[in-house]
């Protein structure tokens, strides 16, 4: 490439000076685009196989024998059907309390961070507040676990929801905290100049303007509560079971068809809330910039 | 953590035109996180740490007596009953290396394939580039176990993988992949590839490519100008990518458990084991998990030091 004949690259415009470069685009390379495309495969092809195995009319899980519904239907309505509702009902129940119950704590935090001007232990309480992701999840569901059985707490539905509380918060608090960040102080301070009480001005004017933060904090929570696999494990007890927790004592006898029916109906759910999430965010990045 | 450097700059900015509106009511504001996280996340890891020092209780458990068993059972085999001499004991110092190379394999990995593919998509269009960050996130948000699984079903020994190839003529027998250490390496890079295409993603998107244009100007080619231009200047975005891919799988519990079975223990299911399994050990596994939770801090001490450092310099 080296010495070729200079020629005029597609510029974007940005820098008017530099049409004439040494016979490349500096934003191509040959073989990015293949990659790209790789790793989407390597994403996508799994949960694609498994889709499509889970609408097999077949038993076997190797041996395709026609389009079916079958094993929906054995996930509603067959012989584990009971054992999935109940598991179903708690993931839901676990997750959207333990979302409203972090957005709440978020928002009240992503207030107090944004808006609280600059005070020692910012930091700290930005630290804080990510140590839940930062601490890896086999490490915080050790440590629940042992401080649960310190203090008596026995273990179920509520040491569940605690811990799920507990984990959602910096995910709640990401998307909320980026989108006060977005909001200038000047409304505010406008409603508060014409007599707003704080209470009303944080109801009337800061609470819409953050709305749409707050919804998308809400569903990343929500996702990230049913998502959880390994502290649930450790904190749940005997006899409650979530979704996940279910699939997994179900994979240990290996993969049967309704388990694949039933991922293919989380994964769909799952589809739906981070693109309503998605849409949400752009919405309500574009006005404010 | 993705946020990490990002929060940083957002910080500065709101400091900026945002005054503490709210300042008067702060400790009320951040009293609730303050407490759930301290009492229900901070108080518990110090637990922990308590835990680690005490005397196991056979079936889970512990006696409040303290103890080294836990710390010392990593490196020394005394015995059944711990009078024997003191050999040195490999079985868990191989579970660590070993959960260390998979985690370094994974990012490598991760790296190779998440660096292009944020470049090309950081050098769409404007209007093409959320669709293409959106197509590459989707999976992360999909439940890690049923990703997992879903490895485990493609990769199988009579799955679809091995019967594509088989079709194609590229293999003549199965791979048997289930069940090895190439098995996990690829659930672990399957599960947190994302985490690595968006920080770098995120770099590249503000990079200026005027100049890899003076670079491309004074005749060096577009490989030189990677190397000697681009890289280092979206090294931030790199060392994020790598700590966000690295540290998780270091910890990894699925990938190793349902693709790896039980030649392939990682630290994850070393750790599960003393608390759901038949080994029962509590102050060994709190020990494990204090052991694994300050190898990731180091890794996020790492991580803050450049993202200062990539601050400063820019």
């Amino acid at each position: 490439m080296v010495g070729a004949a200079p020629v005029r690259h597609k510029s974007t415009g940005a820098h008017p000076g530099a049409e004439v470069t040494a016979g490349h685009d500096v934003r191509r390379y040959p073989g990015f685009l293949p990659v790209t495309i790789l790793c989407l495969i390597v994403l996508y092809a799994p949960l694609i196989v498994v889709m499509v195995y889970s609408f097999n009319d077949s038993p076997s899980i190797t041996i395709w024998g026609g389009f079916s519904l079958r094993w929906y239907e054995d996930v509603f309505f067959g012989l584990e059907a009971g054992k999935f509702k109940d598991a179903a009902w708690n993931s839901l129940s676990i997750a959207a309390m333990a979302a409203t119950a972090s957005t709440v704590i978020a928002t009240s935090a992503a207030v107090g961070m944004v808006r609280g001007g600059a005070f020692r232990g910012k930091s700290a309480s930005f630290a804080l507040l990510s140590l839940p992701i930062m601490v890896p999840e086999i490490v915080t569901a050790v440590a629940t676990l042992i401080f649960f059985s310190a203090i008596g707490f026995t273990l179920g539905f509520a040491s569940i929801l605690v811990a799920h509380v507990v984990f959602c918060i910096p995910f709640a608090y990401l998307p909320i905290s980026a989108r006060l960040q977005g909001i200038e102080g000047v409304y505010e301070e406008a409603a508060r100049d014409l007599y707003a009480s704080r209470a009303e001005a944080f109801r009337h004017v800061l609470l819409p303007l953050m709305a749409p933060g707050i919804l998308s904090g809400f569903l990343l929570a929500f996702i990230i509560s049913l998502d959880d696999f390994i502290i649930t494990n450790f904190v749940k007890g005997a006899g409650v079971e979530t979704l996940p927790t279910a699939i997994f004592g179900a994979v240990k006898q290996g993969i049967k068809p309704n388990i694949m029916a039933l991922s293919t109906l989380m994964l769909a759910v799952s589809v739906v809330f981070v693109t309503v999430s998605w849409l949400v965010g752009r919405s309500g990045t574009k006005p404010g910039g | 953590m993705a946020g990490g450097g990002d929060t940083g700059g957002a910080g500065r900015i709101a400091s900026e035109n945002t005054p503490g509106t709210w300042a008067p009511l702060r400790g009320w504001l951040l009293a609730p996180s303050w407490l759930v996280i301290g009492v229900f996340l901070l108080a518990p890891v110090g637990m922990m740490l308590v835990y680690s020092f005490l005397t196991k209780e056979f079936r889970g458990g512990v006696i409040w007596e303290l103890s080294l068993a836990a710390y010392d059972q990593f490196i020394f085999d005394r015995g059944l009953f711990g009078d024997e001499p003191p050999q040195l004991e490999w079985t868990y110092i191989t579970i660590f290396g070993r959960s260390i190379a998979q985690a370094a394999a994974a990012t490598v990995l991760c790296f190779l394939i998440g660096f292009p593919t944020a470049f090309f998509i950081a050098t769409r269009p404007v209007h093409t580039r959320s669709a293409w960050l959106f197509l590459v996130t989707v999976p992360y948000w999909v439940n890690l176990l049923i990703r997992t699984v879903s490895m485990k079903f493609l990769i199988r020994d009579n799955g679809p993988l091995n019967e594509f190839l088989l079709w194609t003529g590229a293999i003549s027998e199965p791979l048997a992949l289930v069940n090895t250490n190439l098995a996990v390496q690829l659930g672990l890079f399957y599960s947190y590839l994302p985490f690595m295409v968006l920080p770098i993603y995120a770099s590249v998107e503000r990079y200026d490519f005027t100049l890899s244009e003076a670079a491309a100007d004074l005749y060096a080619d577009r490989w030189t100008t990677l190397r000697l231009v681009l890289i280092p200047a979206v090294i931030p975005g790199i060392v994020a990518g790598c700590i966000l891919v690295f540290v998780p799988s270091l910890g990894a519990f699925l990938a190793p458990d349902l693709l790896g079975g039980a030649k392939n223990f990682m630290i994850g299911s070393l750790i599960e084991e003393q608390f759901k399994g038949n080994a029962g050990n509590w102050p060994f596994g709190a020990a494990a998990s204090m052991i694994l939770l300050s190898m990731v801090l180091v890794a996020l001490l790492y991580y803050a030091r450049q993202q200062i450092r990539g601050e400063r310099a820019g």
